[in-house]
């Protein structure tokens, strides 16, 4: 009954959260259930790929909550993204044990390499996989949480907001390029080996980890559709339509926002977490304003105030750039550059908004803009 | 065959080759010996010379010897060949072999040594490339006036093509330059004199000190005997009576320089028992108190450099925020692409200086218009052909500039290769003005903050007395109030926007002589023009630039004691808790129009 | 309802097309032999990397002229890592998967090197590094062309404290892990050799860093006590054009405080005012004016290549030159391009490198080079002012740190390692 209202209401929803459950149930299936020689069968580098812009498209989803429905255009998702990753990359890197080059069973590589005696004391814990995902939850929930308490309640919007949370994640990514920081410098975490035993390298846990995060984003959407449509999401969405009346009607505009803001951060460092066994590296280049600034790209690109929208741009900007870096390793800035101006000049509502358009009898979904 | 490393007789060869280079300061360790042999040379400076008729024959002797050369031929006891030989050897031989044709050049005492050695040093010393000739160059407009090394003739003009520098080492180099700065004392010139007992003090030794000794006994010119009477006073320190050394540090008081400073370091330092090194108490305690004085003054000094690093660096922030503080905050436009309009001013200069390459200075001054009006009319097409479209969605104009800004970069790729671009400094801002031992300021840096002073001046008068300028602030204040006026005001954006751009081009000229010319040159200051302008309060230039110099000079404070990642980090911090106080920056927009 | 089963007919087409496009090429007739080429030609790391992407399409294309290897041609996959270190592994992934190269030519950062080490360990392919590096690493799966630590550092700073007598040192470098390692190696190197603590300074600055004035005044500062001071530089690319402005402004001169540069080649020069440089020195085992025929001709082959008369010549496009002829000598030995045999063929071989010697592929994977100090001069080019008497063998693991000091490396029966520890005489690291 539920699910033929919600597929009434949202169906292109439906239909991409459908189309996600068949990618993540039939790849995996066609790496595992067909032999190497066979042309049906999908390999592993896809299976990592497809992986790795799923989890992009959990990120762009959660910037699609704070921008898109809260109008909090903030250039800080990433350094979530990321600290979700380093969580995660800190227990995979307690996982390698004594199997490290230089043999130490307590200290990762670059420690022992670069003279440090004992394991800094916010290393400890995350040997056990609960703890990791504890951190990875806590991590960027708290961070967002502080900033974002501070920075709503004395009211911090628009322009203002967005460079703060640049300088967050600058700050961030100066900070953990320091090797006194102790998380490997601008090496970061790798060579990862193991995760809860199984060998991160191997066809089952690649599969495996693809699944999960296909799940994980169906849940995420789930989760962020029904806060939406929620009466704290009716709030939040007025928030972003006109901020100064909801507060004079009596609502406390700051406490919404950091709402939306701590599980938005939330979302993006659970992708981080995903991310990092399948690309088999986390490092502070991913703290870098400029990634941030692509993740607002997607989200543009795919239709903000969606939902999906982040998800679509998410994959589809990042399917390009594999594609375009090796067919056209020279030119293919051009394009994405190309990209990024014809969407935000013609294309305010993005691939969705476009989609959308072209039956008139489906109502548009009207973005305010400028509504930061 | 492959040539084989172990083979015997190669090991044999670079053996020897090694050999040579262990040798080589003997080379010219005997070049002051060597005219010390030169009969007139020792009769110059061994010779107690009280009578004027002495003085003058050496002054002559020494015009003729330095200044004149080719004149002294009358007096050259070498035999022409050995010296045809060396100068050749010096022209055509491997950098060991250059080594001993120098050292022959020194033995031979010919009188063209002189200029052919002070050539060398001064990278003036080239040969044609036909022929091998050794000739003197200095470079002219039109290319490269020649002089005959071995004779002295006139050569005429040669194109830079036709010529090719004598390559040179660095112990070379320092001996040479010490060598030559023994001689240069006695120059007619009191200014080189006095450079050269600078020199000499910074690698005294027991032959340099009796030049100064014999120079201290003829000289005429009081302020090179006081220079002279000082570097003898650090000498004095080692005397082993006390008042001598009493005096010294009297002396060297009042006369600090570095030199003085590690001295008397040395006399108040302590072994690793913890005892004084020194044991006269008297002598050590006056050293003390002359180094304390020292010492604060030295303190002041490196406060007043903190503080120009701090200006300087502020200057090439404000530099680069000022453009973005008229596009940003007088628009409302984020433009991403302006780290990419600096980039384009960087490269107008480095364009302007391949075509004007005997003019780099007059290159650079030429850029500043040249860089303002292609960064200018970049931007007005910017906003012609993209962001009107977009007034009214600021936080999108975020992302269309973006890809502006990636196709900008990939543009100057294709074009100018993804190497960086070598931009010459030219004189005028090469260098240091020194103003004492302590206190250097650079002149890049210098002229960088006067111009970001000038530059600022400039586009305040253009805003408050120009009619362009009072539009721009009307339709900034209520662009549709300002319409209703009669303003046009499509055509004041894209003058604000071509304004805002063409100030990131001029930027970009002054950063040409900072940092490299690249496509990522625009990237690396994007996020501190915005954290400025932020910082400053959008839409205020007095703010932008206040900001831009606090937050340098808040860096370079830090900078000392946390190091310079840290620094950065915590004015980051300070900025973040900045914005919770003030949302708006120091100057807020105060009215209506302040609002979102 | 149409319209809308339309639409999602789409999306499902576009996954459908995107697995497809993902997993093609799979099913190619092998007439060729793919070699991959692995650099950033986007980004930061562009600067750096475009010159070897194009090195190695010169080599190919001249491999080629000479009919190919194994009578098939050889074909270069190029595709753009864009200075993005998971971008690097997912490429690496692409080559060897998708485009089955044979070998694959990359990588220029130590980050971008360990992002793709796994996935050649997993896919057993084969990469050639050419790059100068912190050591501490012996693969399977990697030989290093480059410069390890005791083939440019300690050989440098051998000629600093012999040559020119230095006494106090200041070690400057960006603060990632070849600066940190070198610095820690030269650091017990000078301790050994009886240099106190206080006459070393360690000083750590961020990538592209540009202001550069405090720290060159400190420089300056400490190398005022009348001993002769050097500064060794691993300060990496872009920081490196503000940092020697800096010093010839403030007038620190190569006589009085030479600086000695790892990561400062004739290409980087070409991109800066050398004229305050002039005396400085850089230590690698190539220079662009090395005397012999084989670089004469290499440089002639190069500048014909990329059309311009004036472009440089530098050590990592040495270091692809001797790997790739190195590689494509393994092959012929091998009879094959699989990379078990060339990986078993290559150990021993001999190549002539550029500077008129012959570099040798040992089993640790590194090679033996000559190393070179030059002195900068004001046309960009370096003149050499010392040389090993013959070349070093790199070696992995370096002495001079107590955890390495027991490890080697040894690809070649029994030990087949990349680090073994001879005192455990275990071999750890290995999956």
């Amino acid at each position: 009954m539920m699910l033929m209202d919600w597929y009434r209401n949202d169906k292109a929803a439906v239909w991409l959260m459908a189309a996600i459950v068949i990618t993540v149930t039939l790849l995996p299936l066609g790496n595992l259930v067909f032999p190497a020689d066979s042309p049906l069968r999908v390999t592993a580098y896809s299976i990592s790929l497809i992986g790795k812009y799923l989890c992009y498209a959990l990120l762009g989803l959660s910037l699609d909550l704070v921008w898109g429905y809260c109008g909090i255009l903030a250039l800080g998702q990433s350094a979530f993204f990321a600290l979700g990753g380093y969580a995660m990359g800190m227990y995979l890197m307690r996982q390698i044990g004594s199997r490290g080059v230089y043999g130490n069973p307590e200290l990762p590589d670059f420690m022992v390499f670069l003279n440090w005696q004992e394991l800094p004391w916010y290393w400890f814990g995350f040997n056990q996989f609960w703890f990791a995902l504890l951190m990875i939850v806590l991590v960027p929930g708290l961070l967002a949480f502080v900033f974002g308490w501070l920075a709503f309640r004395s009211r911090v919007t628009g322009v203002y907001l967005s460079i703060i949370t640049q300088a967050l994640t600058y700050a961030l990514l100066l900070a953990f390029f320091r090797n006194e920081m102790g998380f490997g410098g601008n090496n970061g975490l790798t060579d990862f080996k193991d995760i809860l035993g199984f060998n991160v390298h191997s066809d089952g846990v690649r599969a495996s980890l693809l699944m999960v995060t296909g799940l994980i984003l169906i849940a995420a959407f789930l989760a962020s559709r029904s806060v939406i449509n929620s009466k704290l999401g009716r709030v939040v969405t007025a928030i972003r339509d006109q901020e100064m009346r909801v507060r004079f009607i009596g609502y406390r505009v700051e406490l919404f926002k950091l709402w939306i803001f701590v599980f938005a951060a939330v979302l993006a460092g659970i992708a981080g977490a995903l991310y990092v066994p399948q690309v088999g590296i986390i490092n502070p280049s991913e703290f870098s304003p400029l990634n941030s600034l692509e993740i607002v790209i997607w989200v543009a690109i795919g239709g903000r105030g969606t939902l999906y929208g982040g998800i679509i741009g998410a994959i589809l900007v990042n399917y390009a750039k594999t594609l375009l870096t090796g067919w056209l390793p020279e030119i293919w800035l051009f394009f994405l550059g190309a990209a990024f101006i014809v969407v935000t000049v013609f294309l305010p509502d993005g691939l969705i908004g476009l989609l959308q358009r072209l039956p008139k009898r489906i109502p548009i979904r009207k973005v305010k803009a400028g509504a930061a | 065959m492959p040539f084989d490393f172990s083979h015997e007789s190669f090991r044999q060869a670079r053996h020897e080759r090694n050999q040579l280079f262990t040798v080589r300061p003997e080379f010219v360790e005997g070049l002051i010996p060597s005219f010390s042999n030169n009969p007139i040379l020792i009769r110059i400076l061994l010779t107690d010379m009280k009578s004027s008729l002495a003085k003058v024959c050496f002054k002559l002797i020494l015009l003729v010897l330095l200044y004149v050369p080719g004149m002294g031929s009358a007096e050259d006891t070498a035999a022409p060949s050995d010296f045809a030989i060396a100068i050749s050897k010096l022209a055509t031989a491997s950098m060991q072999e250059r080594e001993a044709a120098v050292q022959q050049l020194i033995s031979l005492k010919a009188p063209r040594t002189l200029p052919i050695l002070q050539g060398l040093l001064d990278g003036q010393l080239y040969k044609l490339r036909e022929g091998d000739k050794l000739v003197l160059a200095k470079q002219q407009d039109t290319g490269f006036s020649l002089v005959d090394a071995a004779s002295g003739d006139d050569l005429g003009i040669k194109e830079s093509t036709d010529i090719q520098k004598i390559p040179l080492n660095n112990s070379l180099r320092a001996r040479l330059r010490k060598s030559l700065g023994n001689l240069q004392l006695n120059s007619t010139e009191t200014a080189i004199r006095i450079e050269a007992v600078k020199a000499i003090a910074k690698v005294l030794d027991e032959e340099s000190l009796q030049l100064l000794r014999d120079r201290l006994a003829i000289e005429q010119e009081t302020i090179v005997q006081d220079q002279i009477r000082l570097v003898l006073a650090l000498e004095q320190l080692n005397s082993t009576t006390k008042s001598p050394r009493i005096d010294a540090i009297n002396l060297l008081k009042n006369h600090p320089t570095q030199e003085v400073v590690n001295r008397l370091n040395t006399l108040v330092e302590k072994d690793d028992e913890g005892n004084y090194l020194e044991t006269d108490s008297d002598v050590r305690n006056k050293a003390k108190t002359a180094l304390a004085a020292i010492n604060s003054k030295i303190s002041l000094y490196s406060g007043i450099e903190t503080l120009f690093f701090g200006l300087s660096l502020g200057a090439v922030l404000v530099l680069s925020a000022i453009g973005l503080a008229i596009t940003f905050g007088v628009m409302g436009v984020i433009n991403m692409a302006h780290g990419e309009l600096m980039m384009l001013g960087a490269y107008t200069t480095y364009v302007m200086q391949q075509l004007m390459p005997n003019q780099l200075g007059a290159a650079v001054l030429l850029s500043i218009p040249a860089a303002f009006v292609i960064s200018a009319l970049t931007g007005i097409g910017i906003e012609r052909g993209i962001i009107r479209f977009l007034y009214g969605r600021p936080l999108e104009t975020l992302l269309a500039t973006f890809g502006v800004s990636l196709v900008l970069q990939q543009t100057v790729r294709s074009i100018f290769s993804p190497l960086n671009r070598s931009v010459a400094t030219p004189e005028f801002m090469s260098g240091a003005w020194q103003i004492n031992d302590f206190l250097a300021l650079t002149w890049n840096r210098f002229y960088i903050l006067i111009f970001c002073l000038l530059v600022f001046a400039l586009l305040l008068q253009i805003l408050q007395r120009t009619r362009l300028g009072l539009e721009v602030r009307a339709v900034a204040q209520n662009r549709n109030m300002a319409k209703a006026m009669g303003i046009p005001t499509d055509w004041v954006d894209a003058m604000t926007f071509g304004l805002g751009s063409g100030i990131a081009g001029v930027a970009g000229v002054a950063l040409s002589q900072i940092t490299n010319v690249g496509p990522n040159l625009g990237q690396s200051y994007i996020v501190d023009s915005f954290m400025v302008v932020v910082f400053g309060g959008v839409g205020n230039l007095w703010g932008t630039l206040l900001a831009g110099f606090s937050l340098g000079i808040a860096n370079k404070l830090l900078e000392p004691a946390a190091g310079a990642v840290l620094a950065k980090i915590l004015v980051l911090v300070f900025i973040i808790l900045f914005i919770q106080k003030r949302p708006r920056g120091l100057f807020p927009q105060k009215g209506r129009a302040a609002e979102n | 309802m149409k319209k809308l089963l339309k639409k999602v007919s789409h999306l499902a087409a576009a996954v459908a097309l995107a697995t497809s496009a993902l997993g093609a090429g799979q099913a190619q007739a092998e007439d060729t032999i793919k070699v991959g080429v692995l650099h950033s030609l986007s980004g930061t790391m562009a600067i750096s990397e475009t010159t070897l992407k194009d090195t190695m399409l010169m080599m190919i294309d001249e491999q080629n002229k000479k009919g190919g290897l194994l009578g098939k041609k050889l074909e270069a996959v190029v595709v753009d890592p864009a200075s993005n270190w998971p971008l690097f592994a997912e490429k690496a992934r692409e080559l060897l998967t998708k485009d089955k190269v044979a070998a694959v030519f990359g990588c220029w950062t130590s980050v971008s090197r360990k992002s793709v080490l796994p996935v050649f360990e997993e896919l057993n392919g084969l990469l050639f590094y050419p790059v100068q590096y912190e050591g501490e690493e012996s693969s399977k799966n990697v030989f290093y062309t480059g410069a390890a630590p005791n083939q440019q550092a300690i050989p440098a700073v051998d000629y600093l404290m012999n040559d020119l007598k230095v006494k106090r040192w200041v070690l400057a470098g960006t603060d990632y892990v070849y600066p940190r390692t070198t610095n820690k190696i030269l650091e017990a190197y000078l301790k050994a050799k009886g240099v106190s603590k206080k006459d070393i300074m360690i000083n750590y600055t961020p990538f592209g860093h540009s202001d550069w004035q405090s720290i060159v005044a400190d420089i300056k500062k400490f190398g005022s006590t009348g001993k002769k001071t050097a500064v060794v530089s691993t300060i990496n690319g872009d920081a490196n054009v503000p940092f020697y402005k800096e010093l010839g402004n403030q007038g620190v001169k190569a006589e009085e405080i030479p600086v000695v540069a790892f990561s400062v080649g004739e290409e980087e020069l070409s991109g800066i005012d050398t004229k305050p440089l002039v005396g400085h020195l850089a230590a690698w085992n190539y220079f662009m004016s090395e005397d012999s025929t084989k670089n004469a001709a290499f440089i002639k082959q190069w500048q014909d290549f990329i059309k311009n008369p004036k472009r440089v010549t530098n050590d990592p496009m040495e270091a692809h030159y001797i790997g790739f002829n190195m590689w494509v000598k393994a092959v012929e030995k091998a009879g094959s391009t699989d990379p078990a045999k060339v990986q078993e063929a290559i150990i021993g071989v001999e190549v002539p490198n550029l500077t008129g010697g012959v570099a040798k592929m040992l089993p640790n994977h590194h090679i033996s080079k000559p190393v070179l100090i030059g002195e900068i001069q004001d046309d960009g080019q370096f003149t050499t002012v010392w040389q090993t008497n013959k070349v070093v063998d790199g070696d992995a693991w370096s002495d001079f740190l107590p955890e390495s000091k027991p490890i080697i490396a040894d690809w070649t029966a029994p030990i087949s390692c990349g680090n073994y520890n001879t005192k455990t005489k275990k071999c750890s690291g290995q999956n």
